[in-house]
């Protein structure tokens, strides 16, 4: 499932490799090679701790997975970085705390905590769905045809004046909040599994699956791909090219509130910087998978989380969290820029 | 008439590439001249003022600062390369400078010209003047090294990768307190103090031998030094072949390419001269906060001076230079003094400083949006707009790419 796909690098017959990148691949896949070797010794000596780090690890995963389609989603359909995505991610959270927690006072579980939840994912989504699809009809739109610099350094932009709303709304400090489901789980083995994990999965999953369903059967869905391969062709088919790119915005927006609403009920707290750092893992996932890729992006997110786990309980530890990522990305762009499932693009100058 | 027009603007540019830093510099000993001799004789209500408004620390940042943006420009300005990760050369230059210019190293005792404070004689001591050009080689090197795989990518795949950089070197920093059992950079504590700067000869006029934290006046003029070096070095390099192969590339990679511009080996040298200079402003920032913490060097910083480039315009140094100016002194007096200025009058307590964010990032948007060219767009920028023999054809193809859709 991919929505960038140009005609030029299906007709394109592949050119035999030059020692350079033949030695560049070999390089990728010893890295690659030692990364798995590494990964296997720790499950076979201490498989609870592994287990564990996995289970987390996809609790978070999940997370990164619906913000880094809201980033594949953008980059997809007009190839922007839209970097103010994590921004909007914390800012949802913070509309999330103070919807499920200050507004319905729910702290605790109970049939109405089920609804409550519900009603706090239905209007964090809207508000980071609205909230997407003005910043897009504000700036973006205006600097669709400007050299590439201009909307990325607008992101770069939107990004500040959004954390600057979060520090006035959420205070400097980061804010604990109760949670419906605290730290309950029940054990596999000598493996904890959170019930907050359960729910994760249990809206996460169904949220990808109608979303890829959207994508790929709806008229809206074909719009959005057509508008992706051809901006002007798809104008001449009658396609509404600004109607589908907001909608696309406001598709990645609802991902990112579903998030947010997420993030706050796992993790019990909401920051006014967790933007910043989730986004660049989010976005790190989006390249892992292929950007433009949808089902790349959640498998790259799932694969973040876990090898983020990983680290922080077998590997350098917590504190190198971050090298660890970019250093992924960095690779990543080094060895192999269009992700495990892109296709390679002729554009790379 | 072309050709004339054209050797027109090559002597200009000739007479200001060498006329404006030294106006630089006369303006900067100028300003020493009234913060050391003027201010100290004048009546007590302006030396508030300047005390309040302008007090030295504020400018030597402010200088440094520019010095800083300056580097950017070559990277983000010349080549068009979005470089979010600027700090990361800063934070490189400051711990050079921390390294080999202090008591840190306590195991070795190597002294190169050095000017270790009395009772401070253990670790490395080097003299202040080659730290700079160690510092800047240092951090050219790191350049090339995260440029030479990266640079091939797309622009805004670059701007991530470098804005990973810049997130990995100040968590190195961060966590490098004991990497088995040595100690490269202190943790989370920093490294101070630093070695003084030494004057050389001019202490035989009068200036003392060694400038220590509080000798702002005279390290001032060291600072504007630098960034007067700075200027000189882009506005050098600009008119020269490999100035013009940047503004090539930023222009028309494919094109510039076409025309046997090696794009590669261009895009590096931009980034080890940026990185060089970024290395330098790192050194300098660490000699004026005498010490350096891996916290100081925020992402943020990055961002502010990525938005000094844009507000003054992208690759016109003199743009750049007022921008980063004017933008460190709102950031690190101008606001708090407003603030408490206002508070004063009105009697309400509206805190300030705290919508630098705001004021930052919404400065960043309404600039795209409504002035993309900056405060002080360069010329040539503005040439391309005023050219008046272009075919008709052409005309057209620019008016469709100016209108919005």
């Amino acid at each position: 499932m991919t929505l960038t796909q140009t005609p030029v690098e299906i007709s394109e017959s592949r050119p035999p490799l030059s020692r350079g990148a033949l030695a560049t691949r070999v390089l990728g896949l010893a890295l690659l090679a030692a990364l798995a070797v590494w990964i296997l010794y720790s499950a076979v000596t201490k498989p609870t701790q592994f287990a564990s780090a996995v289970v987390t690890g996809i609790n978070n995963g999940a997370l990164y997975a619906l913000i880094a389609l809201g980033y594949t989603l953008v980059y997809g359909i007009i190839e922007l970085i839209n970097f103010s995505h994590g921004d909007l991610f914390m800012l949802a959270t913070i509309v999330a705390a103070f919807v499920i927690v200050t507004v319905f006072g729910v702290t605790s579980l109970s049939w109405w905590a089920a609804v409550v939840l519900l009603i706090g994912l239905v209007v964090t989504m809207s508000f980071a769905a609205g909230l997407n699809v003005a910043a897009e009809r504000l700036a973006y739109r205006r600097l669709r045809r400007a050299p590439k610099l201009a909307p990325l350094i607008t992101a770069v932009g939107l990004s500040f004046v959004y954390q600057f709303v979060g520090v006035t709304a959420n205070g400097s400090a980061q804010k604990p909040w109760d949670t419906i489901l605290g730290d309950t789980g029940f054990y596999i083995g000598d493996v904890k599994i959170n019930w907050k994990t359960i729910v994760v999965i249990a809206v996460t999953v169904p949220l990808l699956l109608a979303m890829t369903w959207m994508v790929a059967n709806t008229r809206q869905g074909k719009a959005m791909r057509a508008t992706a391969q051809d901006q002007d062709a798809a104008r001449l088919m009658g396609i509404d090219v600004d109607r589908t790119i907001a909608f696309t915005f406001g598709l990645g927006g609802a991902l990112a509130g579903a998030a947010g609403v997420l993030f706050m009920q796992a993790n019990g707290l909401t920051r006014w910087d967790a933007g910043f750092r989730l986004g660049l893992i989010a976005f790190t996932a989006a390249v892992l998978g292929g950007i433009g890729n949808l089902t790349g992006a959640v498998l790259g997110g799932f694969l973040i989380g876990v090898i983020e786990n990983l680290n922080n309980s077998l590997g350098f530890g917590q504190e190198w969290g971050q090298t660890v990522i970019f250093t992924i990305l960095i690779v990543l762009m080094v060895f192999k820029p269009e992700g495990i499932l892109g296709k390679p693009t002729t554009e790379k100058v | 008439m072309a050709t004339s027009a054209k050797e027109g603007t090559r002597s200009t540019m000739a007479r200001r590439m060498t006329s404006l830093p030294v106006l630089f510099t006369v303006l900067a000993v100028l300003i020493f001249v009234f913060y050391q001799f003027v201010l100290g004789r004048l009546v007590q209500p302006v030396q508030d003022f300047f005390g309040g408004w302008f007090p030295l620390t504020a400018v030597n940042q402010c200088i440094i600062w520019a010095t800083l943006a300056v580097g950017l420009n070559i990277v983000v300005g010349y080549a068009g390369l979005l470089d979010l990760g600027y700090v990361a050369f800063w934070a490189i230059g400051g711990y050079v400078a921390a390294w080999i210019m202090s008591p840190f190293f306590t195991q070795w005792q190597i002294n190169i010209f050095g000017t270790a404070p009395p009772g401070l004689e253990a670790g490395i001591h080097v003299n202040f003047w080659l730290v700079l050009p160690i510092g800047a080689a240092f951090c050219a090197l790191w350049g090339v090294i995260i440029g030479a795989p990266t640079l091939r990518l797309k622009s805004d795949y670059l701007a991530l990768v470098t804005l990973g950089f810049g997130e990995i070197i100040p968590e190195v920093f961060r966590n490098a307190g004991d990497i088995n059992g040595f100690n490269l950079s202190n943790g989370t504590k920093g490294i101070d103090p630093l070695d003084p700067i030494p004057t050389g000869p001019f202490h035989l006029l009068g200036v003392p031998s060694t400038l220590g934290p509080f000798d702002n006046t005279y390290k001032f003029l060291v600072y504007g030094l630098l960034c007067a070096f700075a200027i000189f070095v882009s506005l050098r390099i600009r008119v020269g072949r490999l100035g013009r192969a940047w503004l090539a590339i930023r222009e028309d990679e494919l094109a510039a390419s076409m025309m046997g511009v090696p794009l590669m080996r261009t895009k590096l040298a931009a980034y080890a001269v940026g990185a060089a200079l970024g290395g330098i402003g790192g050194v300098a920032y660490a000699t004026l906060t005498n010490g350096v913490s891996p916290d100081s060097f925020q992402f943020a910083n990055s961002i502010i001076l990525l938005a000094m480039v844009v507000l003054g315009g992208m690759g016109n140094v003199w743009g750049v230079l007022v921008g980063a100016l004017i933008l460190e002194w709102i950031n690190s007096t101008g606001l708090a003094q407003f603030g408490s200025t206002f508070n004063n009058t009105f009697g309400t307590s509206v805190e300030f400083s705290s919508y630098n964010f705001l004021i930052f990032g919404s400065l960043l948007i309404i600039m795209m949006l409504f002035r993309r060219e900056g405060l002080l767009p360069e010329a040539r920028t503005r040439q391309v707009l005023q050219e008046p023999e272009r075919g008709e054809i052409e005309a057209v193809g620019a008016d469709l790419e100016g209108s919005t859709v």
